[in-house]
């Protein structure tokens, strides 16, 4: 097992407009890339869970020509800048998925 | 013309970038240059507020150094979402710094302004007519929604720009602007193809973000060609290769496949992206789809209240395991004290960071303490003095709040400033976040045209 954060060369979260919160993990080889998508523990239900937010909004796609995948779901607090809002440019979002565990 | 030599400053004007690579940039000559000044990323708040992110002396360097190259080689020079939010008073201030330049550096060309605040009454009745739709999971807005905003915006499509150009125009001051559209519109007014030149904009609007390492405040080249076009860094410590140029593709984007223009939609499921010298990388096979329902973005804001702050470290364990009982507490001591006073609506917040300070989920991955906490203590109130009072009653009571266990009586909170409480200012929310269906996606943007002349 591998923690997501080690074998990702890039894992990072931002707004995709102030409504919805991107996910992109990239990783630097298509091995490494296809033993994530093949381990299918990255799925709605995991990101639910992790980000409590409907498994029904999460939407996960493979981006073969960059060995990348991204993942995008309604922001889980208030919407960018709004009272209550911690993370405004929603930056380091990224954090409950580092130690996701890939065999 | 068989090729088309765009040049994109940089990520954010005013964000700053190496002088050399705009340099080297303008000895390849360009036939023009653009750059990108807004985003909703920062927030609401300047929408609101009608003030740029960018501070003066930041924007005259940059834009200083734009428009002379761009005069040097006499190629337009286009700014798109002035002034970080796009309103009225952000374009405002890009043209008194352009006009302030223009003076000093004794510049000479054809001004082309396009503004982006639109009137109340058109999204009122284009709500009535039903043709404003909420983006993402959010509810449809109403006549009230646009009365409480203080301003909105619509992002303009290639259009309006491609009629500035047409119109002779040299400089182009755009208020809220699609990225694409600042790079793309001299490519559509010149017949290229719409889904490269979509494509090769959707890239550079970012400076030099798909390099490595990124650089969103650094200069690009994209050269477009009748069935493909070709990136190049303008900085030699930056490097291209196909995988850092997909990748791009992701950053910002819902999906990393498709995007929407306010004239169709960009198919990149075609795309093809290689090396094509040791410092270009080359693209072909992006496609466009032209909108059957052509629609513009809505962006605007409302003002909810004022705010103070004060921020504070904790390093006392006891205080470290008990900071949810004493917040509590401060809470109901601040509403006990304010209920016979005339300040009745506020929000009091605390955030700890350490704990809980940056992770908007509840499930937070790590449950162990950490040895020291920074505490922020927000209170927004409808005007700033209930903000101001809200904040000192609930600082004061957190300094000196006893809880089980307290050995430290000495007082709760590390302030590392005097004055330790900080005024925000006013506080806005989006308000509106909409599509707006449209006959003609260029008709609500006009252009206005001035002979600048040093």
């Amino acid at each position: 097992m591998t923690m997501l954060y080690d074998l990702a060369s890039v894992i990072r979260s931002k707004n995709a407009g102030p409504l919805l919160t991107t996910i992109d993990l990239l990783f630097e080889d298509n091995k490494t890339f296809e033993r994530v998508v093949a381990s299918e523990i990255l799925t709605p239900d995991l990101i639910a869970n992790l980000y409590g937010v409907p498994a029904g909004n999460v939407k996960i796609v493979s981006f073969f020509a960059a060995n990348a995948i991204k993942i995008t779901f309604p922001r889980a607090g208030a919407r960018s800048g709004s009272p209550g809002d911690k993370d405004v440019y929603g930056a380091q979002q990224h954090r409950p998925l580092i130690d996701v565990e890939i065999p | 013309m068989d090729e088309l030599k765009i040049l994109s400053v940089c990520g954010f004007m005013g964000y700053g970038f190496p002088e050399q690579s705009l340099l080297t940039g303008i000895q390849q000559n360009p036939h023009v240059i653009g750059a990108d000044n807004g985003s909703t990323d920062p927030g609401p708040y300047y929408l609101g507020s009608g003030e740029p992110l960018i501070k003066r002396p930041q924007m005259l360097r940059d834009l200083g150094l734009a428009l002379a190259a761009a005069r040097e080689v006499g190629v337009p020079l286009i700014i798109g979402s002035s002034g970080t939010a796009g309103g009225d008073p952000h374009v405002d201030s890009v043209l008194e710094v352009l006009n302030y330049l223009s003076k000093r550096d004794n510049h000479s060309y054809r001004l082309a302004v396009i503004r982006s605040e639109l009137d109340k009454k058109l999204v009122v009745d284009a709500i009535k007519s039903n043709k404003v739709r909420p983006l993402g999971d959010q509810p449809d807005i109403s006549e009230n929604d646009v009365e409480a905003s203080e301003r909105i915006v619509g992002q303009m499509g290639v259009g309006p720009f491609v009629r500035a150009l047409e119109g002779g125009a040299e400089v182009i001051i755009a208020g809220r602007s699609c990225d694409t559209a600042i790079f793309a519109s001299m490519a559509v007014m010149k017949g290229f193809d719409l889904g490269l030149a979509y494509h090769m904009a959707k890239i550079i609007e970012c400076g030099a973000q798909c390099a490595i390492p990124t650089g969103t405040n650094d200069s690009i080249m994209a050269t477009l060609h009748e069935d493909y076009f070709e990136l190049e860094p303008m900085n030699p410590l930056r490097t291209l290769t196909p995988t850092s140029v997909a990748a791009h593709m992701m950053y910002e984007q819902p999906d990393p496949y498709i995007f929407h223009e306010p004239e169709g939609l960009v198919d990149l499921h075609g795309s093809n992206i290689e090396m094509s010298t040791e410092r270009r990388v080359r693209v072909e096979g992006s496609k466009f789809e032209l909108a059957t329902n052509p629609t513009i973005k809505l962006e605007a804001a409302r003002r909810v209240g004022f705010r103070t702050i004060t921020v504070a470290g904790i390093a006392d364990p006891s205080l470290i395991d008990h900071l949810e009982e004493v917040s509590c507490g401060v809470r109901e001591t601040v509403d006990s004290m304010l209920r016979s006073t005339e300040v009745k609506c506020y929000e009091l917040r605390f955030t700890a960071y350490g704990i809980d300070g940056v992770l908007m989920s509840s499930n937070s991955p790590d449950k162990s303490k950490p040895e020291e906490v920074g505490l922020l203590i927000e209170a927004i109130g409808d005007d700033q003095e209930t903000a101001d009072t809200v904040l000192s009653l609930a600082r004061s009571t957190f300094m000196h709040f006893g809880f089980t266990g307290r050995k430290a009586t000495g007082g709760n909170l590390a302030f590392p400033f005097s004055p330790s409480d900080f005024r925000g200012g006013p506080v806005y929310e989006f308000s509106i976040y909409h599509t707006m269906e449209v006959d003609d996606p260029s008709k609500p943007f006009n252009v206005e045209f001035e002979d600048i002349v040093s």
